[in-house]
This record gives C-alpha cells, sequence and structure tokens, in this order.
C-alpha cells in the first residue's frame, strides 16, 4: 500500500453557497470519511480554518522571523484533506473522485515519499 | 544465416523492443531498468548478430538476453536498493526462463501505463512512441519538431510520475476501460494525425509517424478484438493513409479530396478499411471512430469525387455529432449539408460555430462563399484562414484559392 495526499483546493473570495448546501456537504463529507474507514483505506484527515488564520515561520541560522500567512499569495487554498493508502494511483484517483463528488471541490492527489524512494 | 548486416538488426530492434520493453516491465517493475536492458542486449546483439547471425527467435533471444543483464544489474546494485531490489530478484528469478514466446499482454498494460489520463498529453505520446515503438528520443523530437533535451525531460517527468505515483501496470478492468480506452485511442489518433498533417512545418506528411501509429492500431485491434471502437480506429487510419499517394501533388502541395486522382488510391489499404468497417458496424455498437471510418468508406467507394453518396455521409455525420457533439464535427458536417441542401444552407450553419482559431473554418467559409458567388466575402475568409494555418503547404495551398478566385 502506498500513502496519498487528497488535497481539496477551496478558491477565496467565491460568494458562499447557502447554508443548505454546506450542511449537504458536511453530511456527504461524514459519509464519505466512513466509507473511507470501513475500506480500510483511512490514515488521516482534517478540514482547516481559512487562509487568512495562518502564519508562517522562517527559521535560518537562529534567526526566526514570523509573518501573517498565507504563505503563497494565490487564490487557490488548501481548505482540507485526507491521507488515504491504497494499492495505486489509479485506486487513489478512484477515491479522489467520490472525495470530490462529497465535499464540491476539486481534489488534487499527490503521493507520500517512501523510504528507499530517491 | 551468417552476416546480418546494420539494417537487419535495425529492423530485429524495431519488431520487438516494444515488446521486449513491456515484458521486463512486467518482470522488474521498473520502467527505466527495462530500458536500459533492452537497449544494452541491443548492444550485444549488433556487436554479436553480424557474425552468427540473427537468431531463429530475434525477439525471444532480445528479451532473455534483456532480463539476463538486468539480473545481473539488480545483483551488482542490491546492497544500494536494499531489500526492494532483492524481492525484485526473486521474483525475476522465479519466473520460468521461457516466457519468450508472444506476451502480447504486456505490451498492453505498457500501453495503458503510457497512455494514462494522469499523464500530460505531449507525455502519453512521446512515451508511448519511445516504449511502444521503439522510437529513439531523437527521432521523436524529429517528428514534432521540438528540441531533443524538450522530449528528454518530458519522458523523464513521466517516468518518475509513473513510478512515485504508483501509476498502475495493468490493462483497465472491464468497468474502468470505456473511461480509459479513449485515451489509448486518442493517442494513436495523434499520432497518425501529427504524421499527416505536420503542425508546423512544410512537408506536408511524415510518413513515418502514420506508419507508426497504424502499426500501434493493429496491435491494439489484434490485442482487443472484441472492442468495435478500435477496429474503427484501424479502418479510419488505413482509409486515410490509402489516399496519401494523390494527397499532394507536384512539390508536395496539397490536393484536395475532390481533386484526387483515385486511381493513385492504395487499392489493398482502402479494401481492407473498408472490410473492417463493415465488420464493426455490425456489432452495432457505433463510436465516433467507428463512425468517422464509416464516412471515409463511402468516400472510397466513389470512382469519382461526382459519384459521392453525400445523402449516406450526411445521415453518418448526423450519428456521429451525436455521439461527439463537437465544433470540429459540426464543421465537417457543414460540408455533407453543402452538398445535400446547398451551400447558402452550410454557411448558415457555420454562423453559429466557435472556432474562430482554426484554419479550417475559415477555409470551409471560404469556399461556401465562393460558391455562392460571394468573392469579396470568400477573399476575406480566405486570408483569415491563411493568417491561422501553421502547415507550410496547407497555407500556400489556400493562398492559391484565393487568388484563384
Amino acid at each position: 500500500m502506498r500513502q496519498y495526499l487528497l488535497a481539496v483546493h477551496m478558491v477565496e473570495g467565491e460568494p458562499t453557497p447557502p447554508e443548505e448546501q454546506i450542511q449537504q456537504a458536511y453530511k456527504a463529507v461524514d459519509a464519505f470519511n466512513a466509507e473511507v474507514q470501513a475500506a480500510g483505506n483511512w490514515v488521516f484527515a482534517g478540514g482547516l480554518y481559512p487562509p487568512s488564520t495562518a502564519t508562517v515561520v522562517r527559521s535560518q541560522g537562529g534567526q526566526v522571523v514570523t509573518t501573517d500567512g498565507p504563505f503563497a499569495e494565490t487564490k487557490e487554498q488548501l481548505g482540507g484533506f485526507w491521507v488515504i493508502a491504497a494499492p495505486d494511483l489509479d485506486a487513489a484517483l478512484a477515491w479522489a473522485a467520490k472525495g470530490s463528488e462529497a465535499c464540491g471541490q476539486p481534489v488534487e492527489v499527490r503521493p507520500f515519499q517512501e523510504t528507499g524512494d530517491e | 544465416m551468417p552476416g546480418a548486416d546494420a539494417a537487419t538488426v535495425e529492423q530485429a530492434y524495431r519488431e520487438s523492443s516494444g515488446r521486449a520493453v513491456a515484458t521486463l516491465v512486467r518482470l522488474f517493475g521498473d520502467i527505466d531498468l527495462a530500458e536500459e536492458a533492452v537497449q544494452e542486449a541491443f548492444v550485444v546483439a549488433t556487436e554479436r548478430w553480424p557474425a552468427t547471425g540473427v537468431p531463429p527467435n530475434p525477439g525471444g533471444w532480445i528479451v532473455t538476453t534483456a532480463r539476463n543483464k538486468a539480473v545481473d544489474r539488480l545483483r551488482r546494485e542490491s546492497s544500494r536498493f536494499g531489500r526492494e531490489a532483492q524481492a525484485t530478484l526473486m521474483n525475476a528469478d522465479a519466473e520460468p526462463p521461457e516466457e519468450v514466446g508472444p506476451v502480447p499482454d504486456d505490451r498492453l498494460r505498457l500501453i495503458f501505463t503510457c497512455c494514462h489520463p494522469a499523464l500530460a498529453a505531449e507525455a502519453q505520446l512521446a512515451l508511448t512512441l519511445r516504449l511502444i515503438a521503439g522510437l529513439q528520443t531523437a527521432e521523436i523530437a524529429r517528428a514534432f519538431l521540438v528540441p531533443e533535451a524538450t522530449v528528454a525531460q518530458r519522458l523523464v517527468r513521466a517516468k518518475r510520475k509513473i513510478r512515485a505515483a504508483g501509476i498502475p501496470y495493468r490493462v483497465p478492468r472491464d468497468e474502468e476501460l470505456p473511461g480509459r480506452l479513449p485515451f489509448a485511442l486518442a493517442v494513436v489518433y495523434l499520432i497518425f494525425n501529427e504524421g499527416y498533417t505536420a503542425s508546423a512545418g512544410d512537408n506536408l506528411v511524415r510518413s513515418g509517424l502514420c506508419a507508426e501509429a497504424i502499426r500501434l492500431a493493429r496491435l491494439l485491434a489484434a490485442l482487443m478484438p472484441d472492442e468495435p471502437e478500435v477496429r474503427g480506429l484501424l479502418a479510419l487510419l488505413l482509409l486515410t493513409d490509402a489516399r496519401r499517394p494523390a494527397r499532394t501533388g507536384p512539390g508536395g502541395s496539397l490536393v484536395l479530396l475532390a481533386d484526387q486522382g483515385r486511381g493513385r488510391w492504395d487499392r489493398a489499404l482502402v479494401a481492407e478499411g473498408q472490410q473492417l468497417v463493415r465488420a464493426c458496424l455490425r456489432l452495432g455498437r457505433p463510436g465516433p471512430y467507428q463512425l468517422q471510418a464509416a464516412i471515409s468508406a463511402v468516400h472510397s467507394d466513389a470512382p469519382a469525387a461526382a459519384d459521392t453518396d453525400w445523402g449516406q455521409i450526411l445521415a453518418l455525420y448526423d450519428q456521429l455529432i451525436a455521439v461527439m457533439p463537437t465544433p470540429v464535427v459540426a464543421l465537417n458536417r457543414c460540408v455533407a449539408v453543402a452538398e445535400v441542401h446547398g451551400p447558402a444552407r452550410a454557411l448558415e450553419l457555420t454562423g453559429g460555430l466557435d472556432l474562430d482559431g482554426y484554419h479550417l473554418y475559415h477555409s470551409t467559409r471560404a469556399d461556401l462563399l465562393r460558391r455562392l458567388g460571394r468573392r469579396d466575402d470568400a477573399r476575406a475568409a480566405y486570408d483569415a484562414a491563411i493568417a491561422r494555418a501553421t502547415n507550410g503547404a496547407e497555407a500556400s495551398f489556400l493562398r492559391r484559392q484565393r487568388d484563384r478566385l
């Protein structure tokens, strides 16, 4: 089994969907989480507060500089993620498709480095 | 049969490298290792075959030699690669030594790895040509008129992604196949089209790419005989390629279908293509490639352009646009509409198409305007087409059409 990050990207400044739709997405994500857990592919997952709550820390030679985040000045920011275990990319993509359907956002799939990789 | 010359070794390479690489990828699970081992085996062949002659089963010889080379290398490097390499070695050793017969499934698996939608389209093309067709990086670069370093980088990145992301090396399951097969077919079709009308440069055709695409389509058709779209694609390529000798005039200039000397069409390719079209349409699962092939087959049926059964072609376009509702298909349908219902009706239909950047949109409109006697409008449309044409032969054809107005 390999591990994959399924990252949910949010576009900042997009109009907030109606409350009903948000509740529906929460429910769908809960159901998706339960499905990943039941299938034995679950590693970890979490939703994040918006990028305005982020802080960036840089430490070099003992000098610590702390700045108001986020790190990347782009409109697309990480909104939440899953870490799943899957036998190959096709299996990970299949989970990502279900996750995307549930949360209503595009999902980026990234493989974790494995021990022994260059 | 002693005295194999360089050309014979080269031909053996072309014919067996794809299969050998695919088999080694299955055995060792690593594309780079497989490629390098197959290259090494061919180096040995180049040294040995001129004296000993080509062995009775050159493909099998290459696979066995390459496998031994790969095992040697893994043994040498196993301390570096650690347990994983040891495990791979055990798997490879466990394989019976005589896995040298035709193992077409290996190539099919590798085609689906190369044409995985997680890879960029140009990477899919380069990987397929390199690993399945056995083209060198420099040959791919020449074929697509991009620097060799660019192709090399695409290949390195794609192979790294296959390994790092765990793109599997297997034929998609039945339920996945409808989603995945179109990517493999599209790659083969793109390779053919790039060969048939080069997107840049002055030569209209780079026939080497057409031949490779047909070889790949034949391979897919042999490996997946139950998929009508695969046979449809092969038929489409054969029927299109059959016209190649008639498609260019003196000096490499472009000759339109209606003006082609049909005696110069390759009758054997036409016959094979038509037979394939009939056979796959009988299965009753028409798809975009089969329908395009059927349209091409109707053209091939006509002894002269004036004999073309445009009614049937329009009916096929109606079916095609139902399964493939793209503006380009709609544009091509307009050409049939012009023959059946007249250029005025066709021109009206082109008005709603969002194809301003496409040179053939403007040249189609130019031709319709010319037939309607609107010379100034036709000239403006030809100018727009010329400005957007990237192939030199196509652009000079369009200039001649414009100047004849």
